[in-house]
């Protein structure tokens, strides 16, 4: 009799994992698409040096107010037009997405890392250890998200790094939760508890052991907090709370046009514009990476 | 029963315990001395700042000041604003309605056509509806809603003229308040026209808080109308050669409601977010838009008293979503 087992290497079955993902996560046409707009936002947002035709912060006095380009009156130097103090808005909404982008990474990883270590020890450790955390969460979870930002932005003072500390803050509980659930089934399993007999410590349980298999749900929800804070820091600065003025940060660009809405139609509509397509790229691909990693929904 | 509203109950107190230590705590750890603020552009004496400093109880243990807080508020003290020297649950209570007003509009446009639409969604599912309408409820969901609101203003207000632009109803009206919702007050004060004006006013906001939960109903119902319709159940009912809408109307909607309901409650709390955006646009005299101008003006006692009864409020909503939750599925109460 012949052996017809094949021993697969590491890297083989990281590959095959890999394939298997692309190919669920393909099917999803939105959540390509969204890849494919979220891929051209990173690029957009490298080079923004090399495709803005302006310094975003530069006043350009002898236009104020030009429409876009094929609007009439409008020039060819300013293909969206300018804003109330003469900035050109093309540059300023290639800037932003340096915010956007930067904002989102920034927050999805404090409040991953944060909410993963939390999550992890009350999982892991459970009795009262849990019950003091997860209170603690439910406290942060009773207040609306914005409103909490907003009273913490306040507490700090306005601006973009505790904009986004406020907002990591209020997105860390999903993120405890989530890892706290994954833990506590996992926990269950006989691969922990052969670790265990082997003699694996407390930390190399909880990080080598557990951790990696609870990932599939975390990245889901880093994707959909990823928008959320794209969303929220926007919301913040369109308050005044977030990026202050002069940076060209989307939100923020939006407060400085509202009074300008009855007669500017440009200033208000294209900041408006780039928040929602580079939020709803990264919810399409939210999308997709839930169908590809959920094993549930995979073959319904 | 019982049991389970009493542990539900229980639950609750050390998430408020915790609720009034972040609200006292935030008035502490603010930038700035709270009386000199409270003092304004006059100034004040350092004698008098003493005083001021020993009556507020700032000069005392924080442990101490913690549970004089405590024991304000369960006497319904909640302090009085900075700005205007009103008690601040006087100053809640009045503009609460014109929020409840709104946010008790946007979820019923919400569910009015988020429910139908999720289920068409499903029983079509594939279908070019199911398509559309899922792509739609993305881009709702997605979308930025000061932005929405300030597109819905140029376009119905700035082109076409239809709809005001800010406020409750036209300056031309006034009547005396007596429920705080404009809608009932126009009809009560028999004013021609002033109920139209009240409509015309609050369409615009509302539709632009519903956005997002209509677009989270949506979805929602589509998701749990295609579980259940996958029961044996439903199978079942379907074998026995029942009308396929008595089929979708009796075994599956009943069933999926359950989860729908539950998100359908739980969106107080993105109403409440959503109204602080939604009233700073429309200029609307609620609780999102006292809150903001509160912070802007630093009214600390508003903006602590405000915080803990905008928590204490999501909590208790909460709570009877989770008991309703439990009254609608025996499985939940038992556990």
């Amino acid at each position: 009799m012949t052996d017809t087992t094949v021993k697969l290497s590491d890297a083989a079955i990281r590959r095959r994992m890999l394939a298997e993902f692309w190919f669920y996560f393909s099917q999803n046409r939105g959540a390509v698409l969204g890849l494919i707009v979220f891929i051209l936002l990173v690029l957009i947002a490298v080079f923004a040096g090399l495709l803005a035709p302006h310094d975003p912060t530069v006043q350009y006095r002898d236009a104020l107010l030009v429409p876009p380009m094929w609007e009439e009156g409008g020039r060819s130097a300013y293909v969206f037009g300018t804003d109330a103090v003469g900035r050109d808005m093309l540059s300023r909404l290639i800037y932003g997405a340096q915010y956007s982008l930067f904002i989102g990474i920034v927050v999805v990883s404090i409040a991953l890392v944060g909410g993963i270590v939390i999550g992890l020890l009350a999982g892991f450790f459970g009795g009262w250890v849990d019950t003091v955390i997860m209170r603690v969460m439910d406290v942060i979870l009773a207040f609306p998200s914005l409103l909490l930002a907003l009273v913490l932005v306040a507490v700090l003072g306005p601006g973009l790094t505790n904009a986004m500390i406020a907002i990591a803050i209020v997105y860390q509980p999903h993120f405890a939760r989530l890892t706290r659930a994954a833990v506590m089934s996992e926990m269950k399993r006989e691969y922990v508890t052969a670790a265990r007999v082997a003699g694996a410590g407390n930390l190399r349980l909880m990080f080598k052991t557990i951790l990696p298999n609870c990932l599939a749900p975390l990245i889901v929800q880093a994707t959909l907090s990823f928008s959320s804070a794209v969303l929220d820091s926007a919301a913040l600065g369109f308050l005044g709370m977030g990026a202050q003025p002069p940076a060209p940060e989307w939100g923020t660009m939006l407060a400085e046009a509202r009074e300008f809405i009855l007669s500017a139609w440009w200033v208000v509509t294209f900041p408006g514009i780039a928040i929602l397509v580079s939020v709803l790229a990264i919810n399409l691909m939210g999308d997709g990476l839930r169908d590809a990693l959920d094993p549930k929904l995979k073959r319904s | 029963m019982v049991r389970f509203i009493l542990s539900k109950l229980l639950y609750l107190v050390p998430t408020f315990l915790g609720i009034t230590l972040i609200a006292f705590s935030f008035v502490r750890i603010l930038p700035g001395d709270p009386v000199l603020l409270m003092a304004g552009e006059r100034g004040v004496t350092p004698e008098r700042h003493a005083e001021l400093t020993a009556q507020l109880g700032y000069d005392k243990n924080v442990v101490l000041q913690y549970f004089d807080f405590l024991g304000r508020l369960f006497h319904g003290d909640f302090g009085n604003s900075l700005v205007t020297k009103k008690p601040v649950i006087t100053e809640f209570l009045s503009l609460f309605p014109a929020t409840v007003e709104l946010g008790l509009c946007a979820i019923i446009i919400a569910t009015l056509i988020g429910v139908p639409v999720g289920v068409l969604a499903a029983i079509k599912r594939g279908s070019w509806f199911d398509q559309v309408s899922m792509t739609t409820a993305l881009v709702g969901f997605s979308m930025p809603i000061f932005w929405w609101g300030l597109l819905l203003i140029i376009f119905f207000s700035g082109i076409l003229g239809w709809t005001p632009v800010s406020g409750r109803i036209s300056l031309m009206y006034f009547f005396p308040d007596v429920t705080g919702f404009m809608l009932i007050d126009s009809l009560l004060s028999g004013q021609e026209g002033a109920f139209g004006s009240a409509v015309s006013h609050l369409i615009l906001p509302s539709v632009v808080l519903a956005t997002i939960p209509l677009a989270v109903i949506a979805r929602q119902t589509r998701s749990a109308m295609l579980e259940v319709m996958g029961e044996d159940y439903v199978r079942t009912a379907r074998a026995k050669g029942m009308p396929a809408s008595r089929v979708i109307g009796i075994h599956a909607l009943r069933n999926a409601m359950i989860p729908v309901v539950t998100t359908i409650g739980l969106q107080i709390g993105v109403l409440m977010a959503g109204a602080i955006l939604t009233e700073t646009i429309f200029s609307w005299p609620g609780i999102g838009k006292w809150m903001i101008d509160s912070i802007s003006r630093r009214d600390y006692p508003v903006v602590q008293s405000g915080l803990l009864l905008i928590a204490g409020l999501v909590m208790v909503v909460n709570l009877l979503v989770d008991l309703t939750y439990g009254l609608i599925n025996p499985r939940i109460r038992n556990t």
